[in-house]
């Protein structure tokens, strides 16, 4: 009951641990719910457990309809996510309780039941930037459902389990899109993130899959003992978990502290998003795992993790650029530089996408080095990049998966000759490579855009340099964008052999998703979707 | 029809190629003859609805923008579909119309190893379409897609159709020209943010500029930035080279159009945008502008004669001749941004035909060294006499094109703009006039051992080498015409590109005298 009252309501304005026990003595006040507001997430919950009722019951026989059942699921979790989107109101759930001098819950009787007043900061809230993100994290679920399907069916992994997990992961990701509170937060990257541990080393056995899950679970646990350590700090010096109220508490501070705090928490985060120097599990986890689920960590789980950095920096450190933005400066410009460096050099695709989604994580952290300026900016250049990343990263994936049915290999070479026996194949991979590289039409030149242009908008000297960081960056990005081009364009396949790839429906209809989002982005005015006037940080206030 | 003219006949024109594209994937490879037919129609189409603008267009009032439409677009980023035409851009753009119907038309019996013309003739679409909109784009953020638009198909023309270095070629255009307009892409964003505009358009930005006051420090940076990325395309000298090898390696049909009219994406975005935008900026950069042209065209020149393959020579020639385009820029003058904007057309159709040449010769001798060529006269006399015919344009020979290209520029150096130092301008005119002599010699020189003499004991017998084919003579003969009557009647491109042309030198004239008066002043 404490735990929960916690989660609900937020924690009292007083930190001193007198008055918490007071409360959790105190009467419990119910919070009013909005239902529509909590509609998606309750739909993927009820609809996985549904999932995992049918396994048991079915067993063998209901094994082949897990994937489109999940698929399906999250399709109609989208159906609110779409009427509230329509309903257009920002709606603010779990607000604080108001208490009087004498630290007693102030009440008010309404329709002859006695309510709590609450103090309109909520710890949940339901906007247009969560709605955005709830959408692309059931999109994008939807799609790495589809690019598992035939590639669990065939290796006959435990699919049913896996597909459980994978909306466990999902419902995860929902809850943090709406998380205002150091606690919701935490709860929803751990739901997130327990079941990638286990979806890593799905390939039992197979000591690289083995391997990868160890490392990011280790890896994970790690960081999330470090943010918790700075997540703790944080409620020290503000007593409230709630993002708003940090805010407020927050301003005048000492540096030492608050630094740490600050530090702490991001590098916590700095794991989930693969920034450097905290990377170093990506490349490995990323070859090892099985591919579909690599694609879901290098695009729902870091994107799922770059919302709780958005979150957490501009509603609760809004005042304190000066402490957070020369750290995000360092961290961006070492983390889009030296995942391009490395990324050069490496010859397998999946451990080349690994460190270019490294370097991706550099160019959308940027917009956050100059968030204290430009706040909206950086907060819709974050979304939109994190969106046209999803689509381009996503589809890439799946041109690997589909290819990989023919060529058994995940090394760049391989890959040669594509362009004779999978022509469409070669056009969808070249559209995301190019996308990926930034090269107009494709949609990932609206990405970079929107990041530049957050970064001179700020009109400082920093933001100029790590521009120019970045626009440099985007060259050495092209090269090894490129040299797969290069490959499956120039090369002729290796032994000659120029027998066609049977790409499954499930692989097409993920690549017709991903194809037609990617350009869309880059022609036309979709990138409204991710427009935000007021920003997170405007709307966590009441 | 002049109402649909207005509202959709730059649309139209420049998504038709696309169009034909986009048909062309859904057709089996297999099929070739209608991929040809496709290709080529598409672009006929594109090419007579061009004509109907060419012929609606009002040439008395050349300074206007014309068809234009402005439609939002990209709201989000406050970028706007809008595209019209002006005496500025119709030369080119009528280059363009001309020269890619063309490239398909020899294409029909010369596509290049490995074959598979229907990826390769897509290509050549979209690229098509992306040197259009470029052209008539008058928004920042349109202008940039298109710009980048071109790189893509050209990469994969060169890597794939290209000769043994093809690889390193490609990629060596492609990270070259994408530096460059990384660059530029933080200059037009800085350029929006700096002023305080709503907009991405041409004509509002530089009203912005004018109307607030912009630190010249600040202007020139931006500027800097714009250099780079139009710089890198024209190639500006010591950015140049990537061009001699994309040259070498592309097939021919990526040469021509390479020569014909992507290197003018360049220096069009310099006199379309970045010296009427930024013309405090420009002044400044001018010295330094005539300075890399004047060693363009020298280095050029040396270059040229130190090549022993034709196709590198006539790549390094380029680079000359794109240095008096950059000089005639570079007075900052009406007379010398008008022979820059002729130099231009002039270049792209003496230059695509030498290409054209180069690629044929290369056809029957599969080889392009020229101590191993010699006596196409004999073997192929046709071809042979255009080859000198285009030598003698490339020149600048007076009474054909080259000569109004290369001629006025220099002159304009004897007396730039007013706030530009008028002795070094004329310094430049002289390292310039120099540079034409050398140009009479490595062109000589290539004409002589390639066409003059006896063929080589190696190809006297060869069954191969036999002389022109139909489809060369119908690519070439409208390029050998337009020579010479643009050598006789130069008015028909001075007389459309002055109006907008004088429009912007005096803007560059009057923030020159704005300069000259403090300068004075303090």
């Amino acid at each position: 009951m404490l735990l929960a009252s916690l989660v609900a309501s937020g924690v009292p304005a007083s930190p001193q641990l007198p008055s918490l026990l007071a409360q959790a003595d105190a009467p419990f006040y119910r919070p009013p719910i909005d239902w529509h507001a909590f509609a998606p997430e309750l739909i993927l919950l009820g609809w996985g457990a549904l999932v995992t009722v049918v396994d048991i019951i079915g067993l063998e026989r209901t094994r082949r309809f897990m994937a489109p059942l999940t698929g399906i699921g999250f399709l109609i979790a989208m159906i609110p996510v779409l009427t509230l989107w329509d309903a257009d109101t920002t709606r603010v759930l779990f607000q604080g309780l108001v208490l009087d001098d004498a630290g007693n819950v102030v009440t008010e009787v309404v329709g002859g039941e006695t309510v709590a007043v609450r103090d309109g900061i909520g710890a949940y809230i339901v906007d247009q930037y969560a709605l955005v993100l709830k959408g692309l994290f059931l999109l994008s679920g939807y799609v790495i459902v589809l690019l598992s399907t035939n590639y669990m069916a065939e290796g006959d992994y435990h699919d049913s389990e896996y597909y459980q997990l994978i909306s466990a992961a999902v419902l995860g990701m929902m809850v943090m899109t709406s998380a205002r509170d150091l606690i919701s937060i935490f709860v929803a990257l751990e739901l997130m993130s327990i079941p990638a541990y286990l979806m890593a080393a799905w390939r039992k056995r197979d000591l690289k899959s083995n391997e990868a899950g160890l490392k990011y679970m280790l890896m994970g646990v790690f960081a999330s003992a470090i943010m918790l350590y700075g997540m703790s700090l944080l409620y020290g010096v503000a007593g409230d978990t709630r993002l708003a109220v940090i805010a407020e508490s927050i301003g005048g501070e000492s540096q030492a502290v608050l630094t740490l705090a600050v530090l702490f928490t991001i590098i916590g985060f700095g794991f989930k998003v693969s920034a450097v120097p905290f990377h170093t599990w990506a490349p490995d986890t990323y070859e090892g795992a099985p591919t579909p689920l690599t694609a879901f960590l290098a695009v729902a789980s870091k994107a799922a993790g770059f919302v709780a950095l958005v979150s957490i920096v501009l509603v609760a450190f809004p005042d304190r650029s000066d402490v957070v933005e020369p750290f995000m400066w360092v961290l961006a410009v070492a983390t889009m530089t030296i995942g391009n460096l490395i990324a050069l050099r490496q010859t397998n695709i999946v451990r080349m996408l690994a460190y270019s989604g490294v370097a991706q994580a550099g160019y959308i952290l940027a917009p956050l080095a100059v968030y204290g300026t430009v706040p909206t900016s950086a907060q819709t250049a974050v979304v939109t990049y994190l969106v046209v990343y999803a689509a381009m990263n996503l589809g890439a994936f799946a041109v690997v998966i589909a290819a990989a049915r023919k060529t058994r290999s995940g090394e760049i070479e391989s890959f040669g000759g594509m362009l004779n026996y999978a022509p469409g194949l070669t056009a969808a991979m070249t559209v995301f490579l190019f996308s990926l590289a930034g090269i107009p039409p494709m949609g990932g030149w609206l990405a970079k855009w929107r990041v530049f242009s957050a970064l001179l908008e700020a009109d400082t000297t920093a933001g100029v340099a790590l521009a120019v960081v970045a626009a440099v960056n985007t060259v050495f990005a092209a090269y090894y964008y490129l040299n797969v081009a290069r490959h499956i364009w120039f090369m002729p396949a290796p032994d000659g052999d120029n027998s066609k790839v049977s790409v499954p429906p499930a692989l097409t209809a993920a690549l017709a998703i991903t194809v037609v989002v990617t350009m869309a982005f880059g022609v036309s005015n979709l990138a409204n979707v991710a427009d935000f006037a007021p920003g997170v940080g405007d709307l966590a206030q009441p | 029809m002049s109402e649909f003219l207005l509202d959709w006949g730059i649309t139209a024109m420049v998504f038709l190629p696309l169009v034909g594209a986009l048909i062309m994937m859904v057709i089996p490879g297999s099929d070739e003859e209608t991929h040809k037919t496709i290709a080529l129609a598409a672009t006929v189409a594109t090419a007579v609805i061009g004509v109907l603008l060419l012929l609606d267009f009002d040439y008395d009032n050349t300074r206007t923008l014309q068809f234009a439409v402005d439609r939002s677009w990209i709201d989000v980023i406050n970028a706007r579909y809008f595209v019209a035409l002006d005496g500025m851009s119709l030369p080119l753009v009528a280059l363009t119309l001309l020269v890619v119907p063309l490239v398909i038309i020899y294409s029909w019996n010369h596509i290049p190893s490995p074959g598979n013309p229907k990826v390769f003739l897509i290509l050549i679409l979209v690229l098509h379409t992306g040197m259009l909109g470029t052209f008539v784009a008058q928004d920042l953020v349109l202008f940039f897609v298109f710009f980048e638009v071109v790189l893509l198909p050209m990469y994969f023309m060169i890597g794939v159709w290209g000769g043994e270095q093809r690889m390193y070629a490609s990629i060596k255009f492609f990270l070259y020209t994408l530096f460059g307009s990384a660059l530029m892409l933080v200059s037009f964003l800085a350029l929006y943010w700096v002023t305080g505009s709503v907009t991405f358009s041409i004509p509002g930005l530089i009203e912005e500029v004018a109307a607030n006051d912009i630190a010249l420090s600040t202007q020139v940076l931006i500027f800097g930035g714009m250099f780079m990325g139009f710089g890198i395309k024209v190639p500006m000298f010591p950015f140049h080279t990537w061009l001699p090898d994309a040259h070498t390696q592309a097939p021919t049909q990526g040469s021509v159009i390479l020569a014909a009219v992507l290197l003018k994406l360049g220096t069009y975005g310099f006199v379309r945008i970045a010296l009427p935008i930024l013309p405090e900026a420009a002044i400044e950069w001018a010295p330094w502008i005539g300075l890399l042209a004047c060693i363009g065209i020298i280095y050029g020149a040396l270059g040229c004669l130190a090549q022993t393959d034709m196709k590198r020579l006539i790549a390094f020639s380029s680079v000359a001749h794109m240095g008096y385009v950059m000089l005639g820029i570079a007075t900052l003058t009406d007379f010398g941004i008008n022979a820059a904007i002729f130099g231009m057309v002039a270049h792209g159709l003496i230059t695509g035909m030498l290409f054209f040449i180069a690629g044929s010769v290369k056809d029957r001798y599969h080889t392009l060294e020229i101590k191993r060529l010699g006596g196409l006269l004999v073997q192929a006399p046709h071809m042979g006499w255009i080859l000198g015919f285009t030598t003698m344009a490339s020149l600048g020979l007076p009474g054909l094109a080259g000569f109004w290209g290369e001629f006025p520029a220099i002159l304009a150096a004897y007396q730039p703009a007013s706030g530009l130092d008028t002795t070094l301008f004329r310094v430049y005119m002289v390292v310039a006039a120099i540079g034409t002599v050398l140009a009479a010699a490595y062109l000589l020189w290539l004409l002589q051992r390639t066409a003059f003499g006896t063929p080589s004991e190696e190809f006297k017998d060869d069954p191969e080498i036999h002389d022109m084919v139909p489809t060369e003579y119908v690519a070439w003969i409208p390029l050998l015409i337009l020579i010479v009557v643009l050598g006789f009647v130069p008015g028909l491109v001075f007389d459309v590109t002055n109006g907008p042309v004088t429009a912007v030198a005096d803007a560059l004239e009057a923030a020159g005298s704005a300069a000259a008066g403090t300068a004075i002043g303090e």
